[in-house]
């Protein structure tokens, strides 16, 4: 199963990365076989039905879970090392902010914890809020802010850290479609200004093809990777691009995968 | 709307009055019930004509009821609460001050307690399957069994005063509070968690930036159950010390000369600091789940 990987400049790397859960009714193969090399740059997708471990995927990105078998490297080291060394800025399905803490606050919390200066904190903490638009909303305590705010305070927070790589779990799923529209936007023209290599988990079709230069697409039980599709659209795109003739081929092409990889009229 | 009329229609003051108004009623009728065996036993003996209106105006008025009569405790409750000194050893304000002191002192150790043991539980895994068994034990012996026991056992080895009878308090104060902290600092979401392990943040650091702040409001929940059995343990260690003096002291007093109106207004005086006592931390209460929330307003 070990065998020398070069990993070369890939900023993620996996080769047959398999994790096994031991539940009450046997073993479940959450993912299973997965080679996959993301390039730095790159803002890939990872898109599939619900159980098909796209976010299991990225939590054994990030060291939040542990595969069971092959290899995987992150910024050429373990998930470990690289979570320890604060390789990466992670962005959850909820906002997962503390109610006690201001706006400024709570952007600040990582770099509190990483123990960065007061100083370059405050600098931080404006610079970012002011990236996601939210300068002026500082003092703002959590439940004074929309759902839509509220996660782009949580994308602020994660970029305040200055990751070169940005994994985000479904962060728009919670949702309306207009605010997730605008936040795609907005998420696109950070990506371009930054340059940052961005893994995001969607099972929105559209979601994925508009922001993504890659979509990988996966498949449940067990979890693998059915197709893995370059979006060559031009970086900088506006959101009509979902009408233009390659848009459409390429949603059709991942829908096409997800329709291959869907295995519950089998069931 | 006039004054009258805003206190009648708004908040809890209507349906208190209702209740304190029924209370009043239903002691006055059981006074004169159980103080009647007593009266017409003194009728009989005496050959005296008497009615129901006779009975009860004699109830209401005995020196030595086995009920005393509202206003009789009212009588007592001015005379050892307003007219007294405090320092007087017939005051009931004195009394309540030693035993408000023993209380606060052991609901202090108890919370501390209850706190350091909830951690040790939290934090490792040895304690969480060893301990709690031990406290849930520990609070199935009666307390008023325990009590003398403490008070024997330090004072053996020279401790005594307030000490033993906070350590009683403490004994009844830490076990809703270890409940409650370990609730609490379990409470943080798994996605919490999950966060502070993408920022690689330390055990202390999560202590004290998440779990301590998000166990607030089971801390207080505790709390308050805890100042109120804090009380009770002062005054249950009062008893068996009966000469030093506090509630407990006057209960005993009270039921060793039969004098049954000194307990009831030792019992309201007692009921009375315990309402302060949960006020305060009410109000506490309400201010940090604010300041937690915030600012913004909490129902408790």
């Amino acid at each position: 199963m070990t065998q020398t990987v070069h990993t070369g400049s890939a900023v993620v790397h996996t080769a047959n990365l398999s994790l096994e859960f031991n539940t009450d009714d046997g073993p479940v193969h959450a993912l299973s076989n997965i080679d996959l090399d993301i390039a730095p740059g790159e803002f890939i997708s990872l898109i599939g039905p619900s159980g098909c471990g796209k976010t299991t995927l990225l939590r054994v990105i990030a060291d939040l879970e542990t595969h069971t078998g092959g290899e995987i490297e992150v910024n050429g080291v373990s998930p470990r090392e690289a979570r320890e060394s604060r390789a990466y800025g992670y962005v959850f399905q909820a906002p997962a902010l503390y109610p006690w803490r201001t706006v400024r606050r709570n952007v600040m919390l990582p770099l509190e914890i990483m123990g960065v200066s007061r100083q370059e904190r405050e600098a931080r903490c404006a610079q970012y809020l002011d990236l996601v638009n939210l300068d002026g909303f500082e003092k703002k305590y959590p439940w004074q802010l929309s759902g839509g705010m509220q996660q782009r305070v949580s994308i602020a927070r994660a970029l305040s850290v200055e990751p070169e790589l940005l994994l985000m779990d479904e962060p728009f799923g919670a949702l309306d479609e207009i605010t997730r529209d605008h936040l795609n936007q907005q998420l696109l023209e950070l990506w371009r200004k930054t340059g940052k290599t961005v893994v995001f988990v969607t099972h929105s079709i559209p979601e994925a093809v508009f922001l993504s230069s890659r979509v990988v697409v996966m498949s449940p039980r067990p979890g693998r990777v059915i197709d893995d599709i370059s979006c060559n659209l031009p970086r900088e795109r506006a959101l009509d691009i979902r009408e233009t003739p390659e848009f459409l081929e390429i949603a059709h092409r991942v829908r096409e995968g997800l329709k291959a990889g869907h295995s519950y009229d089998d069931d | 709307m006039t004054m009258i009329d805003r206190l009648l229609h708004q908040g809890a003051f209507l349906p208190v009055l209702t209740v304190v108004a029924s209370l009043i009623v239903i002691w006055y009728a059981g006074a004169v019930y159980l103080n009647s065996t007593q009266l017409i036993d003194r009728y009989q003996k005496k050959g005296v004509d008497w009615d129901i209106s006779r009975l009860a105006q004699d109830a209401w008025k005995m020196e030595r009821p086995v009920l005393p009569a509202p206003h009789q405790v009212g009588v007592e409750l001015k005379k050892t609460v307003l007219d007294k000194r405090v320092t007087s050893k017939r005051s009931l304000v004195y009394h309540a001050g030693i035993t408000l002191s023993s209380s606060l002192l052991g609901f202090a150790l108890g919370t501390l307690l209850g706190i350091a043991l909830a951690i040790g539980i939290v934090y490792v895994t040895t304690l969480d399957r060893s301990l709690m068994p031990w406290i849930i034990a520990s609070q199935t012996v009666p307390i008023l069994a325990l009590a003398p026991m403490i008070i024997v056992v330090l004072g053996s080895i020279g401790i005594t005063g307030l000490f033993p009878k906070s350590v009683i308090s403490m004994y009844l104060c830490f076990f809703p509070v270890v409940v409650g902290m370990v609730k609490g600092l379990r409470s943080p979401e798994p996605i919490l968690i999950d966060q502070m392990r993408t920022y690689s943040a330390s055990s202390a650091q999560v202590f004290f930036k998440l779990r301590l702040p998000a166990s607030i409001p089971f801390l207080f929940a505790s709390l308050k159950v805890a100042i109120a059995l804090s009380v009770v343990g002062a005054i249950v260690a009062e008893l068996p010390t009966g000469g030093q003096g506090g509630l407990g002291a006057r209960l005993l007093t009270g039921s060793y000369y039969g004098q049954i109106t000194m307990i009831w207004s030792a019992l309201i005086v007692a009921s009375v600091v315990s309402a302060l006592l949960v006020t305060v931390v009410g109000r506490l209460e309400r201010i940090a789940l604010r300041k937690l929330n915030g600012g913004q307003a909490v129902a408790v």
